[in-house]
């Protein structure tokens, strides 16, 4: 079998491995680099609990071959937390009760960071919009959808403290 | 000063791993020298083998071994529960090999397993092994099934397809009671099959230990004891001192991991087959085709009234749908688990129920969130709609008129339950309340002049859980015991890990049951560990279904800590030099009665674990309690569920715009984990109503086989949820809990359909079955458009 190398920075760290031409990112990220905090619940693209960033927009990593990310900047659940401290969509959730088996709960949170990255003040609509490429089976969405908005209003804080 | 955390939304402790990618799931998990599994699966629903010939496979890159039917000769998955037909003889009970032996009967069937060092390896594999095939003719409709010439899933077990045929209630009774009605509705309906889909899927890593000939499975399992009984003493014959059962972080379950499956049975085997771990994890298309579905039951339902709306009698017959295998709890659920709840909140006097249980070449279908009492709920509370529109009595009135008032209980139904307690005239007043119901007609005059249609629709639901008294689900063919197992370990500094036999895969127990422990101990809930999910760790446990995990499994933990406060006190009374008598034990502190004397719990601790001063003649040294709790009846949560629906006329698509819930759970330890259970039933319940759907073609091959054909609740297919409470507490269980996992599956279908019903009645619409699609309900509206338009 031909293997190809690749070169990616994943979570603020060169990394490089040969994977067979069919490997996806997501295989890359839980297999070669044992980040199984990505997770994989389907094989159709649908369930989106593999989302990470790449190259800085949400992306379901099994929708991609490893090889196409090659040269790229990629982020997953662990390194979303910054020295210790939860990115507010981590915390957001963790308050207003957002994941019940932690599942899918890896992808809602990169999906939802995306989000308020480009869009900080969406409406509930919009956030229900937004995760529609993300199915939960526990919470009903009821809480994640509460969490995104007080996620949203902290990280508006942040940015006015911030100016 | 007393604090207690009981009735506080105190934070989960399990988030902050779920949060930034530090759970561990199965499919997370390597084992050193580790191999990869793939199951080669059955492409059609029923077949002989003929031929099966696995050579050029073998010799395919990294293949390590391949095993069939041939190969792995082993017990047969059994089934845990024997319901007895009406005329006493038991059902019919075929064998369920883990991997085929000569036949396929389902599509997804386990044919063989490929072994080789990466899981692409093993898949590539597998094209190369060669079958012959002959199909056979199938059938996936149970009630065709049961039609005369219906080709047999079982040819010499069953020739005609009938598992069993049970009856509960009195027949007489219940006929008589119809030939005294004023009024009789009569509805058929069928509970739509449904593909549980907890998001992880289901995986299992298989390791065997040569040297002390020890077996370990890591499984994604609800109950680790449970599968290695049945695995160990039926499937594999492997003592239980051999075995080790481990289910770590699962990623939801609702009732689908209950079971034994075939491939935990696999990975077991083959890993001492090979003498290398052995793990598989199924892709989603594998979940669709073989996790045990829910649900599918085809039901005709009478209801008898007199002339003032009061119930006399109801009549039920069912046709069940078992698939091709009986799964774990498979009788039990359209009979016990649903002909028992066949009195609802009314009062009912004659009940008579049927249920015939049918072998297809399906999937089985066992226990999914709720398990039969969806099933019951739904039929029963579109029925009394139906009932209102016979008998011209408003929906609200009727049900009001035929509830079981608080000061009747205990209740004995006429359908083998007692109910221990329950107020629904109190819930649906809330209810009624919480949901604006009487501001709905302003509601509904501005969505009709936004040009929809809009409809409101409830349910008044009791259900029973907490699942039961050992000796009684024996009596009704339970092959297993439902009690449960708490074992408590106090450490010599006096922190304490708990060790519990039900499973948390969402519930937050590590949270729940330690704010219980905390509150009984006076001690912080950081001082506690809870501890579950492994054979190894936790002295037995039947695991976590059917709501029972606090009712069952906080009751055990808290008779386990009652002991330990018993054994402190006696070691505190030695030590204060005090009668046992006169120690009190609170806040933490066993305390001389009406003097300032005490010993905090930690001292107790160290005292028990250093006994230089100790009472040691007549107690031992050290401070652990186990304790089995054997329920002393089911639990009986109830509630009101109202849904609010708009419908767009011209597209039929139906969107639930408000929904309230106002459930009777018992006493709430942690009202945020309560109100995100509930929240995430309902939404279930919403999936099933609107969206869901399992369909099988005529000749049983599966259509809904991905997320691209089943179509899942996402988050812009439900509103907020609003959920609150009306609480009466459980008399029989030391917390007065009574559970909230699965009322929110049980209350909200007939709500949703209810209220569907209730928005299309312009257009004579009366029922329409599950799930009320956009296309259904279009065609519903165009059916009654030349009606309407020729008046």
């Amino acid at each position: 079998m031909t293997t190809l190398s690749v070169s990616l920075t994943v979570n603020g760290k060169k990394v490089s491995a040969d994977v067979e031409p069919r490997t996806l990112l997501v295989q890359l990220l839980r297999e070669n680099l044992h980040l199984t905090g990505t997770h994989v619940g389907c094989d159709t693209s649908q369930c989106g609990a593999c989302t990470v960033h790449v190259n800085g927009d949400s992306v379901k990593s099994c929708t991609i071959l490893a090889a196409q990310a090659d040269g790229a900047d990629v982020r997953t659940i662990e390194g979303l937390a910054q020295a210790g401290v939860l990115h507010a969509v981590q915390e957001a959730f963790r308050e207003h009760h957002g994941l019940q088996c932690g599942f899918c709960t890896p992808g809602m949170v990169m999906s939802s960071a995306d989000l308020l990255v480009k869009n900080p003040n969406p409406s509930e609509h919009e956030i229900r919009t937004w995760l529609e490429g993300n199915i939960c089976r526990c919470t009903g969405y009821h809480n994640i959808v509460k969490a995104v908005q007080h996620a949203a209003q902290t990280l508006r804080q942040t940015a006015q403290a911030a100016e | 000063m007393s604090v207690t955390s009981i009735g506080t939304s105190v934070k989960r402790r399990e988030d902050k791993r779920f949060l930034t990618g530090k759970g561990n799931y199965t499919d997370d998990m390597n084992r050193p020298n580790q191999t990869h599994a793939y199951i080669l699966r059955s492409p059609h629903a029923y077949a002989k083998i003929a031929a099966l010939d696995v050579s050029a496979a073998k010799a395919a890159p990294g293949v390590v071994a391949i095993f069939t039917g041939d190969d792995m000769k082993v017990g047969s998955i059994p089934c845990g529960w024997q319901v007895h037909s009406k005329d006493g003889s038991p059902m019919k009970e075929p064998p369920h090999p883990p991997l085929a032996q000569g036949f396929v009967r389902h599509v997804g069937d386990q044919v063989a397993v490929i072994i080789a060092e990466t899981y692409s390896e093993a898949k590539d594999a597998a094209e190369l092994i060669e079958i012959d095939y002959h199909p056979l003719p199938a059938i996936a409709d149970a009630k065709k099934a049961l039609e005369p010439g219906a080709p047999p899933v079982w040819p010499d077990v069953a020739p005609d397809n009938l598992c069993f045929d049970w009856h509960i209630g009195d027949k007489a009774a219940t006929d008589a009671a119809f030939e005294k009605a004023k009024w009789v509705a009569k509805l058929d309906l069928i509970n739509n099959r449904l593909i549980p889909n907890a998001m992880e899927p289901r995986a299992a890593i298989g390791d065997y230990d040569v040297s002390n000939d020890l077996h370990t499975l890591y499984t994604t399992s609800q109950n680790p004891h449970v599968i290695r009984l049945l695995m160990g003493a039926f499937v594999l014959g492997i003592p239980e001192s051999r075995l080790r059962v481990v289910a770590p972080d699962v990623g939801g379950g609702f009732g689908s991991k209950i079971f034994h499956y075939a491939e935990e049975a696999i990975v077991t085997w083959a890993a001492k087959q090979i003498e290398r771990p052995v793990k598989w994890t199924a892709e989603r298309s594998e979940s669709f085709m073989t996790d045990a579905h829910g649900r599918d039951h085809h039901s005709h339902a009478e209801l008898a009234m007199d002339d003032q709306g009061r119930f006399l009698g109801l009549r039920v017959a069912t046709i069940a749908n078992m698939g091709a295998y009986l799964s774990t709890f498979a009788p039990a659920v359209p009979t016990y688990l649903s002909g028992t709840l066949l009195a609802g909140v009314y009062t009912t006097p004659a009940i008579y129920g049927e249920v015939k249980a049918v072998f297809t070449h399906t999937v089985p279908v066992d226990a999914y969130r709720g398990a039969g009492r969806p099933e019951t709920t739904f039929l029963l509370e579109r029925l009394v709609d139906v009932a209102a529109e016979v008998s011209g009595i408003d929906r609200v009135e009727l049900r009001r008129r035929n509830f079981i008032p608080p000061d009747a209980y205990p209740y004995q139904t006429p359908v083998a339950l007692q109910y221990d307690s329950g107020d629904h005239a109190g819930c649906l007043d809330r209810a009624l309340e919480k949901s604006d119901w009487a501001g709905f007609p302003a509601r509904k005059a501005e969505s009709a002049a936004r040009g929809k249609l809009r409809g409101i629709g409830l349910s008044t639901y009791l259900e029973a859980c907490g699942i039961a008294p050992s000796a009684v689900v024996g009596s009704l063919g339970a092959r297993a015991a439902l009690y449960e197992v708490g074992s408590v370990r106090v450490h010599p500094t006096g922190s304490v890990t708990v060790f519990t036999g039900t499973h948390s895969h969402g519930q937050g127990h590590e949270t729940t049951f330690a704010q219980v422990v905390s509150d009984q101990l006076g001690i912080p809930i950081e001082s506690i560990e809870i501890v579950h999910g492994d054979t190894d760790k936790v002295p037995f446990g039947m695991g976590t279904y059917g709501s029972r995990s606090l009712a069952v499994g906080g009751s055990a933990i808290v008779k386990a800590v009652d002991k330990i406060v018993a054994k402190g006190k006696r070691i505190a009374a030695h030590l204060l030099e005090a009668a046992e008598a006169d120690i009190v034990f609170a806040d933490g502190k066993f305390t001389v009665a009406g003097t300032d004397r005490s010993k905090a719990f930690g001292e107790i601790a160290l005292a028990a674990y250093v006994p230089h001063n100790y009472p040691i003649e007549t107690e031992e040294p050290g401070l652990e309690e186990t304790a089995f709790y054997d329920p002393k009846n089911f639990t009986f949560p109830g509630g009101s569920h109202i849904c609010e629906v708009e419908i767009d006329p011209d597209t039929g698509v139906t969107q639930v715009v408000r929904f309230t819930a106002v459930d009777d759970v018992g006493r709430v330890i942690n009202p945020m984990i309560v109100e995100g259970q509930v929240q995430g039933g309902i939404v279930q319940g919403i999936g099933q109503a609107l969206l869901e759907n399992c369909v099988y073609s005529e000749d049983a091959q599966l259509l809904t086989g991905s997320f691209m054909d089943y179509c899942m609740p996402r988050a812009d297919d439900v509103p907020f949820i609003t959920v609150d409470h009306h609480t009466t507490l459980c008399t029989h269980n030391p917390l007065g809990v009574k559970g909230c996992g699965e009322v929110g599956a049980i209350g909200c279908p007939p709500a949703v359909i209810n209220a569907v019903v209730d928005a299309l009645k312009p257009y004579g619409v009366s029922h329409i079955d599950m799930p009320a699609t956009p296309e259904k309900v279009w065609q519903a509206i165009q059916a009654a458009r030349p009606a309407a338009a020729a008046e």
